[in-house]
């Protein structure tokens, strides 16, 4: 029996490079100030110094990744080795900053000074204390700092360069989530609900990725992804331990995506979290998910891919089939996105399923494109509201293109960008993805993907033609317009049509942050 | 000898697992998925015995912080959803379906 040794001095002090994490230390950093602000700063004030410190924090690490990706050609580790600072990593960065930065123009919005979260969340609903706290015009400020975390762990998440970094900003991501999905203001029974599926689901999941991670350490003897790599090209990829390590990290990993089978968390947390909370996790989540899922199966399962490509051939085609099928039998507007955002992690996977340079910047392209649609599709979804809150049922968004022209046509152009079609972002993204996943010889997920791409574009043209050739109800939505909101959606829409009509630039900006793959 | 505690440690994994898909009360699913991640502490400290690395047993702290922190905003959750509902039943929280 072997025993293990070792004196204090044997341990030596790790070395940190902290000008190469520092967009991760500003958010982070950041987001404990808010927590002081919290304490410390009187109730007035919280609320605007909340939101400076946030936006102050998210643009800072945004101009620190611009600056480190200019410099010297980024391909290092830091901390170690725990984590990658290369082209990809810092591509998928910065977009998650700048669409944390246009859901925080959402999640800070208040029209008449009313927030869309909850005043009050120990409250309960329908009682007295809450109609007090309402009536005090409380705000739960404690918001801000929470998605400063989460989105502190999503910056984590595709840099962790070892599981055990992955895991933990697996939590620091996940664990705020929980929580803000079950603050919406109204239809609270909902959202709470929406949080404590989450929650039970996303701990069940990453039990999953935690044991996978335990015996892929088991098999190699570390978690660090290039040992993994290492340890399966010396022993052979036949492994019991390895295969079942790989399944189970998988499970963890295309549960965070929400990819089929293990999609079923989603509808239900991007219907009952409030709008602007949906917008955030559509976006930055599924972009973190997806840079986690890159960075596992091109650095740690390179060498495995053999194994591994049919059940992911299986889990994208599931995706892209469930995704688009079920989406056609929506009726409420923010499940229906989420149907089709589940579609969308399907035709991601199949850009990750490519294995090579050109997966690698397609999907990073396409990861981009999607984010900017979606956050805009979602701030359409906050104006158009009811007496009770956001208009959610699509029949309610009958007529709307009659009253409220220029809304619907700025969802309506979302919802083609969604399907794909020329001169938008999302024909250009698809495009990409699947002329990739075709020269990785992954013809019949590309025509898996365009089928159901045509399935899915008939529900998006079944709420166009909806907004815009039935007539208007009498008691219709209102549109509920707001500098930040419109400020949202205009960026969204500005984005989606130039990456739609001039992809070049931003093309060959994924093009050369994926030219050296992922640091090992 | 280490393979015994990788055994066990798989049935608990397992236990935790069924568990989580077949019991009712949220409290009692959420027990199951610690007991889930205390299943990996002991892979990881097993398996760290059977490489003679220390690497594993330090894994397993970070994974006993997680789980600390987790409990803490999953019961804040559950909490609230009985507050709400006076029941803590994963079954009666079914608004959102389909």
């Amino acid at each position: 029996m072997s025993t293990v040794y070792m004196a204090a001095g044997d341990i030596p002090t790790p070395h940190i490079e902290y000008g190469r994490l520092a967009p991760v230390l500003i958010v982070l950093g950041a987001a404990c100030v808010g927590v002081l602000v919290e304490a410390l700063a009187p109730r007035a004030q919280r609320y605007g110094l909340q939101v400076l410190v946030s936006v102050v924090g998210l643009v800072a690490a945004f101009a620190w990744t611009i600056a480190l990706g200019i410099g010297d050609q980024p391909h290092h580790v830091a901390a170690m080795g725990a984590v990658g600072v290369d082209g990809p990593t810092l591509f998928i960065q910065g977009t998650i900053l700048v669409l944390a930065l246009m859901s925080m123009l959402l999640i800070a919005e208040r029209t008449n000074g009313d927030s869309p979260f909850t005043a009050q969340a120990s409250t309960v609903p329908g009682s007295p204390e809450e109609r007090e706290s309402l009536v005090a015009g409380l705000v739960q400020t404690e918001i801000y700092p929470l998605v400063l975390f989460a989105v502190g762990g999503m910056l984590i998440f595709p840099a962790a360069n070892d599981l055990l970094t992955m895991f933990v900003a697996l939590e620091v991501m996940s664990l705020p989530l929980y929580l803000l999905c079950g603050l919406a203001r109204r239809r609270r029974l909902l959202s709470q609900e929406a949080a404590v599926k989450y929650f039970l689901l996303g701990a069940f999941s990453s039990a999953f990725f935690l044991y996978g991670t335990a015996l892929l350490y088991g098999f190699a003897g570390s978690v660090r992804l290039s040992d993994i790599a290492a340890a399966i090209s010396k022993q052979g990829g036949t492994e019991p331990l390895l295969l079942a390590g790989v399944a189970l990290l998988s499970v963890g990993l295309l549960f965070k995506m929400g990819a089929a089978p293990f999609q079923a968390w989603k509808p239900d947390v991007y219907q009952g979290a409030p709008t602007a909370l949906t917008a955030l996790m559509a976006s930055c989540t599924l972009v973190a998910a997806v840079g986690g899922v890159l960075r596992v199966f091109y650095v740690g399962l390179e060498t495995l891919r053999w194994d591994w490509r049919p059940m992911m051939w299986a889990v994208a085609i599931l995706t892209m089939l469930v995704g688009a099928i079920v989406a056609i039998t929506q009726t409420d507007v923010k499940r229906m996105l989420a149907y089709s955002s589940i579609a969308h992690g399907g035709f991601l996977l199949t850009g990750v399923i490519a294995t090579n340079k050109a997966g690698l910047s397609s999907t990073l392209f396409y990861l981009a494109a999607y984010g900017f649609t979606t956050v805009g599709a979602f701030a359409v979804i906050t104006m158009v509201r009811d007496a009770g809150g956001e208009a959610g049922h699509l029949s309610r968004w009958a007529g709307l293109g009659k009253r409220q022209p220029l809304v619907a046509g700025t969802f309506a152009f979302f919802l083609l960008a969604f399907a794909g079609i020329p001169l938008t972002s999302g024909f250009t993204g698809k495009f990409a993805v699947f002329q990739a996943a075709m020269a990785g010889g992954a013809m019949p997920l590309v025509i898996v993907g365009v089928v159901s791409s045509a399935i899915a574009a008939f529900f998006y043209v079944r709420v166009i033609v909806l907004m815009f050739f039935s007539e208007p109800l009498a008691d219709g939505p209102s549109v509920a317009f707001s500098p930040t909101t419109a400020a949202a959606v205009a960026v969204g829409a500005f984005v989606t049509l130039v990456l739609g009509v001039i992809p070049g630039p931003a093309l060959h900006l994924a093009q050369s942050a994926a030219n050296q793959l992922f640091v090992r | 000898m280490t393979g015994h505690y990788l055994v066990l440690s798989a049935i608990l994994f397992t236990i935790g697992g069924i568990g989580v898909l077949i019991r009712r009360n949220a409290i009692v699913v959420f027990m199951c998925v610690e007991l889930m991640l205390n299943a990996t502490n002991l892979a990881f400290v097993s398996f760290a015995r059977m490489h003679g690395s220390l690497d594993g047993q330090i894994i397993a702290f970070f994974v006993m912080v997680v789980a600390a922190a987790e409990v803490v905003v999953g019961l804040a959750i559950i909490m609230t959803i009985f507050r709400s509902r006076k029941s803590s039943s994963v079954d009666d929280a079914n608004l959102l379906k389909y």
